[in-house]
């Protein structure tokens, strides 16, 4: 499955088709080895195809095929949008393509930002020690060639040095503004000792998104992510976050995901530092064609750490969930506190949740578990609410919101959560039946 | 106030006839029990009026007031001033019971065409009615009837019936898993809400609930109809001797 040296003459084809045209991107002097060797890579592992068990439950294929499956634009979007109301440093992309008119100045306390298209970057770039670095230990034990991809070709991408508390949350917007749009982007953010940083990301961003984010989060530094992933109904995402704890460190990362016809966010963790603590949290909302997969995997390398999975998924009209989520416990990683919850709550007979916990565990003071349910919405629960006098469709809204509750509880900022909730809930009441 | 004429009832799954031919009349302000023994109906009968799933109605009629409850929503029947009280009131994880009093208050008077109550006066309300039921802060805040025990739960009843205000009461056993102390707790909250324009049907086994909320009438429920009709006597009767003889004397 990874790395396999003889690839079949189908798969060699694919990617033959998906890389003719495309030329290695320009940027800072500083990045092209990464990329050299991440094109490289690529023709080593070749792209995911159908027999890989790590795409056993969800089709790679519209995500590898040379042109995106048009998505029309999102129209009727006439709420505010996610994390209007937060203030933050905001940072627009129009279908991967930065927008510097509408984004604020690179400019905040404690924090350096620059970008990846930036030629004029000089061959010191702090990135370089980070960037395809993370991503390339991150395809071992199992490959992500989108990732590779990603690093190869991403034509742009925020780089993001925080050396303080940041005064504000980065956020990045991502619009969709044309319907056949194929958008990657790579975020490199390392977030020094003792700093901390929130970064958000809200949109769909292009018919085909595919984002790499490497975090490093040093010695008692902190870093909360949370991302919200567009309302359209056609666009396809693969996303990628790989990150590295130091001692002490604290990494949470939540992603909202309302719609979207294909999902895939891949989510590895190396904690390599002892008492750090590792979060990721999702809550998808699909109905009908949806597909959404998440992927985890957390290594364990330090002694006395805790992570945590928390993945809720409300499916109705034939939409698919997946999760595959795994912690591995290397030896000597005493004392490691892991758990992973994955839970679907089906609304009807049509949807379907597939999951693939996996505990890996060669330490032997460790307390490791997984919890993964499928069930519909407790019918006592919901008469009893309407016995009061509750509405059954404002009854079923409170119980989907109950059942997601634990994985917002992950959210950091309460605002954040608060402006998360609500944008599931307008969700949830356009649906009522 | 309570109408039932001929109520017949079977499960919707099974070919069960539970109810079979049920009359009954409960005057406004009047507080009527109903005991009788297992498998009797009693449970189905406030499932059916309060319109739980699995039951299926094949004759007769049941009215709050002149209005068909029948053919209403649960929710709808509520909003008429309908309330169960549950024998065993269901967790629901994740929903505050603020919230959900909150929700449910609301609700109902949204469906009546009644100004919403606000935060502060909701707060307020509820605070003082949850006082003299002895439920603490903590309670109000936790998920509905996460964690609590059993006579926390029923005392839980009561107070969403006193935020509520209903017409007519139905408690399912509301004796059931009390102490002592805590059956007190309960019937005086029941007691407080007794009023000229409510009414209550007490369902329970026991005489001991009925010493506590004084009933005017007490029928006996069994084999789906009501046998026997009478005063508070009645329960003594049942507590004294089971229900044998009373049931030889019907048959």
């Amino acid at each position: 499955m990874s790395g396999t040296p003889q690839k079949s003459n189908r798969s060699l084809a694919s990617l033959n088709a998906l890389l003719s045209g495309m030329e290695l991107p320009e940027s800072g002097p500083w990045a092209q080895a990464a990329r050299a060797d991440a094109l490289t890579r690529l023709n080593v592992v070749g792209l995911p195809a159908r027999r890989d068990e790590y795409w056993l439950f969800s089709r790679p294929d519209t995500l590898i095929q040379p042109e995106p499956v048009t998505a029309p634009l999102f129209k009727d979007a006439d709420d505010a949008a996610v994390f209007s109301d937060i203030d933050q440093l905001q940072l627009v992309f129009n279908d991967g393509v930065f927008d510097a008119d509408a984004s604020d100045d690179l400019a905040l306390a404690g924090v350096e930002i620059s970008r990846l298209a930036d030629v004029s970057a000089g061959d010191n770039h702090w990135a370089t020690g980070l960037y395809g670095v993370l991503e390339t230990n991150g395809q071992s034990p199992v490959s992500r060639p989108l990732a590779i991809l990603n690093t190869a070709f991403a034509p742009d991408g925020i780089l993001i040095r925080v050396t303080g508390k940041a005064g504000r949350p980065i956020g990045l917007k991502y619009n969709q503004v044309s319907e056949n749009s194929d958008a990657m982007l790579h975020h490199v953010v390392q977030v020094e000792a003792g700093a901390t940083l929130t970064l958000l990301e809200n949109g769909g961003g292009a018919a085909r998104l595919n984002t790499v984010l490497e975090v490093d989060v040093a010695d008692g530094a902190a870093f909360n992510h949370v991302r919200a992933q567009g309302r359209n109904h056609e666009r396809r995402a693969a996303t990628h976050i790989f990150a590295r704890l130091g001692a002490e460190s604290v990494f949470k990362s939540f992603t909202l995901t309302a719609n979207g016809a294909l999902t895939r966010n891949e989510c590895v963790v190396d904690v390599l530092g002892d008492n750090a603590i590792a979060h990721i949290a999702g809550a998808a909302v699909g109905d009908g064609d949806f597909h959404h997969d998440d992927t985890v995997f957390i290594t364990h390398d330090s002694l006395n750490c805790e992570s945590r999975q928390v993945f809720k998924k409300v499916l109705r009209n034939g939409a698919t969930g997946v999760f595959q989520g795994k912690i591995l416990v290397k030896p000597g990683a005493q004392k490691t506190d892991g758990y992973q919850k994955s839970q679907a709550l089906l609304l009807d007979g049509d949807s379907q949740f597939l999951a693939k916990p996996e505990l890996e565990i060669y330490a032997d003071d460790v307390a490791c578990s997984h919890g993964s349910t499928s069930g519909a919405i407790d019918d006592g629960a919901l008469f009893y609410l309407q016995s009061r006098g509750v509405p059954l469709g404002l009854a079923q809204d409170l119980m989907v919101l109950a059942f997601m509750a634990d994985a917002l509880q992950e959210i950091e900022d309460e605002d954040i959560a608060e402006d998360i909730r609500s944008h599931l809930e307008a969700w949830l009441v356009r649906r009522r039946d | 106030m309570l109408n039932i004429k001929g109520l017949k009832v079977k499960l919707e799954d099974e070919d069960k006839v539970i109810l079979k031919g049920l009359d009954l009349d409960v005057p406004a302000g009047a507080v009527h029990a109903i005991m009788g023994p297992n498998g009797s109906g009693k449970s189905t009968l406030s499932y059916v009026l309060s319109g739980r799933a699995g039951y299926e109605v094949t004759g007769g009629s049941a009215t709050l007031d002149g209005i068909d409850l029948l053919d209403m929503a649960p929710e709808d029947r509520a909003a008429a001033g309908l309330f169960l009280a549950f024998q065993y009131p269901v967790e629901i994880p994740g929903v505050g019971n603020m919230t959900f009093l909150r929700t449910a208050v609301n609700s109902q008077r949204k469906a009546r065409g009644e100004e919403e109550m606000s935060a502060t006066e909701f707060l307020k309300t509820i605070r003082a009615k949850a006082k003299t039921l002895k439920i603490n802060a903590d309670m109000l805040k936790r998920p509905v009837n996460v964690g609590f025990s059993g006579g926390e739960k029923k005392r839980n009843e009561i107070l969403q019936m006193a935020m509520l205000e209903p017409k007519m009461c139905i408690l399912d056993e509301t004796d059931s898993g009390l102490d002592v102390d805590a059956m007190k707790l309960v019937s005086e909250g029941v007691n407080a809400l007794r009023d000229e324009g409510r009414s209550f049907l007490v369902i329970t086994h026991y005489q001991r609930l009925l010493d506590h909320i004084k009933p005017d009438v007490v029928h006996i429920l069994a084999n789906g109809r009501i046998v026997k009709t009478g005063g508070p006597e009645l329960a003594l009767e049942v507590e004294n001797n089971g229900y044998a003889d009373i049931l030889a004397e019907v048959s």
